[in-house]
């Protein structure tokens, strides 16, 4: 059978699920209709997996958030590597118990005795309609909480690559993917092919401005920096993939080189992870700022269910332009 | 202590229950007819064979009795009362909606016709519940909430908390349970260690009904003794409506995983033609259904062309609503 030429996000992620499958016992994969039997993940993402690897290694479980995540949590202090999909991002707050009092701290409150080597897969994102309760981008809560890695991917090779990392990690990793990009094709990657966790990507080399992004904006945020390069202003895109903890180097290496920069999130701005990068850039290089940093995000706003008023909500090409020219007085 | 409510229906009110079954009905079948055909884009849960249920149980209630219902629950909230024209806004995202296309087809809100929730999070609904209840029994105002949720949604915590409470405090509520035997794509034996939900009620040491929730005479019949136990201050009952999901777990979703014989069966036992027959056995004329029937259709044309009519909410609403004062720009 000849390599595909392309593969859709959730196949990046099927690989890697099979993979770490494959090359370690100790793996294994719980949640709400996963198995073949069920449909194998309402996203697909687990299709074929419970065929080839059993059902006991790819279960699908009750409707019971907390049941899953502490399930993976008592494996995960025994050494096993369990990865749990909650299927919408939302239905972490059912189970934030089990997340943020045990999975992120039992390492530390043991004094190094046990260890958590979750991964929680959830997916979530807006502009599909999916209103209030589907769709919230909670990454700051959890990078908020010492103890927990957050992890996200801008296409489907990164998405293989940082799920494979995200479980041979020894700590807990929240890997987010957006609904919309279920479907979205890249290039494949190679077998084993890893992306180290804690490493950002520069998407695009540039001297003027330095835009700082993460998951599915970093394809629009491409897309500005390429019609700004036609205006003649330069940018340079950082992919983060990793979310916490964020590449510091990467960010502060390129600002320091640009004096400018702008972060783009599709979370709400207020309180979110371009506050704490911001924040970031200002105490390490404020001297050799050009001008303030600038944040687009979504609006202050739970998701709407309306289409007009969910484009409102979302962050905008055109915020990133003016953003980036704002910056540049 | 599972108990089984005798008696007789009447005619008046077998067919108010046939007039809500044909509204519910209707609807339900010209939301699938629009989605084929593109007019409206929604991800849209289809009521299909829980008609009979619904229109039974609210037709028990009284209009300022509280509902509490998930996003499979258009049956629920037209069965409640809920102005047609501003649900179908409300599904198609516009401004003259329910909720002013904010909420959309999973978040329903109607005070006015006690319609309270709508959540999209499996089992939430019956905490909330409890507090409409509360609220009832302290302001001693002798109204009933009926909170509804699917067979799944009994394994998640909140239902066991729930449960517990409402014994405990003697709430005035009413836990209706539709069994469709399935939760999105698993089986009802699959996910959940009990028989039958009305085990469940045992260990609360709540009242429990079990009934053919198809069965309009019966599903009256039990929904009037646990409305009536409610509102004298006997406390809460878990119903267990038996029915069956005709259709996919959302709109266009595949169905293979249901046996075909379960689903013959389902047809064969099709509440709506069933409860139909009954009517024409009691000597109610074939004319007066189609008259019935004929007025809603009517209603329909009207709400589905005020909603396809009705503008779209302006971008600025993403600030209101959001808290008590508007947002700044
Ligand atoms: C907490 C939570 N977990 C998972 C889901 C995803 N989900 C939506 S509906 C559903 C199945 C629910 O089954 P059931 O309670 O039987 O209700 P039905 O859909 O059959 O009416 C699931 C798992 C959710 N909405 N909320
Ligand atoms: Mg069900």
């Amino acid at each position: 059978m000849n390599a595909p030429t392309k593969i859709s996000f959730s196949q990046g992620i099927n690989m890697a699920l099979d993979e770490a499958l494959a090359a370690d016992p100790n793996v294994f994969l719980l949640g709400e209709d996963i198995a073949d039997a069920q449909g194998g993940g309402v996203f697909k993402a687990t299709l074929g997996l419970s065929a080839k690897h059993g059902t006991d290694r790819v279960r699908s479980t009750p409707i019971s958030e907390q049941a899953i995540v502490g399930a993976a949590v008592g494996a995960a202090i025994t050494g096993m590597r369990p990865v749990a999909e909650i299927m919408f991002m939302n239905f972490l707050t059912v189970c934030m118990d089990q997340l943020v009092n045990h999975a992120a701290k039992l390492r530390f409150m043991s004094g190094g005795l046990t260890s958590v080597p979750l991964t929680i897969r959830c997916g979530t994102g807006a502009g599909v309609g999916f209103g209030g309760q589907h769709s919230d981008m909670l990454e700051a809560w959890f990078a908020h909480v010492p103890g927990m890695k957050v992890v996200t991917a801008s296409n489907p090779a990164d998405a293989k690559g940082l799920l494979l990392s995200a479980i041979e990690d020894d700590d807990p990793t929240l890997f987010i993917e957006n609904v919309a990009m279920y479907a979205a094709q890249g290039a494949p990657p190679e077998p084993g092919y890893k992306v180290p966790l804690g490493k950002a990507a520069i998407r695009r080399a540039g001297g003027d401005v330095t835009i700082i992004t993460y998951g599915r904006p970093v394809g629009e945020v491409e897309a500005v920096a390429e019609t700004l390069a036609a205006e003649g202003i330069s940018a340079e895109v950082i992919d983060l993939r990793t979310i916490a903890p964020f590449d510091e180097a990467a960010v502060l290496n390129s600002v320091a080189k640009t004096g400018r920069a702008v972060i783009v999130h599709e979370a709400v701005k207020a309180f979110g992870v371009g506050a704490e990068i911001s924040s970031r850039i200002h105490e390490e290089l404020f001297g050799q700022l050009k001008s303030p940093v600038k944040r687009v995000g979504s609006k202050y706003s739970p998701v709407p269910f309306s289409p007009p008023l969910e484009q409102a909500f979302l962050y905008s090409r055109a915020e990133i332009a003016a953003a980036v020219k704002a910056t540049m007085g | 202590m599972t108990t089984s409510p005798t008696g007789t229906v009447d005619n008046d009110t077998l067919l108010e229950i046939f007039r809500r079954t044909s509204l519910i009905n209707q609807t339900d079948e010209r939301f699938r007819s629009l989605l084929i055909s593109g007019k409206i884009r929604l991800v849209y849960y289809p009521v299909r064979g829980q008609e009979v249920l619904s229109a039974s149980m609210m037709t028990a209630l009284n209009p300022d009795d509280y509902l509490v219902t998930t996003y499979r629950g258009v049956h629920d909230q037209l069965a409640k009362g809920i102005p047609l024209k501003k649900l179908w806004a409300e599904f198609t995202g516009k401004a003259t909606g329910t909720c002013k296309g904010k909420g959309g087809p999973m978040h329903i809100t109607d005070p006015e016709t006690g319609v309270m929730v709508t959540t999209g999070i499996v089992g939430s609904g019956l905490p909330i519940a409890n507090g409409l209840a509360l609220s009832s029994q302290l302001k001693k105002d002798g109204r009933v909430t009926v909170v509804c949720f699917g067979d799944g949604s009994t394994n998640i915590g909140a239902f066991h908390e729930a449960l517990n409470m409402a014994q405990i405090w003697k709430l005035p509520v009413i836990f209706l349970c539709q069994n469709n035997r399935y939760g999105e794509h698993t089986a009802f034996a699959e996910s959940t260690s009990a028989r039958q939900i009305v085990d469940r009620a045992v260990g609360y040491n709540m009242n429990a009904i079990k009934v053919d929730g198809n069965d309009a005479e019966a599903m009256y019949l039990a929904a009037k003794a646990a409305v009536d136990r409610a509102r004298n201050g006997g406390g809460p009952t878990l119903i267990e409506a038996m029915t069956f999901r005709m259709l996919g777990h959302v709109f266009g979703a595949n169905t293979s995983y249901v046996p075909k014989e379960l689903v013959q069966q389902a047809i064969d036992e099709d509440p709506v033609p069933r409860l139909r027959k009954t009517l024409l056995d009691r000597q109610i004329s074939e004319d007066q259904l189609a008259a019935i029937d004929a007025g809603i259709a009517s209603d329909l044309n009207d709400a589905v062309a005020f909603a396809l009519d009705s503008p779209y909410p302006d971008a600025g609403e993403i600030r209101i609503d959001v808290l008590s004062t508007e947002i700044a720009a």
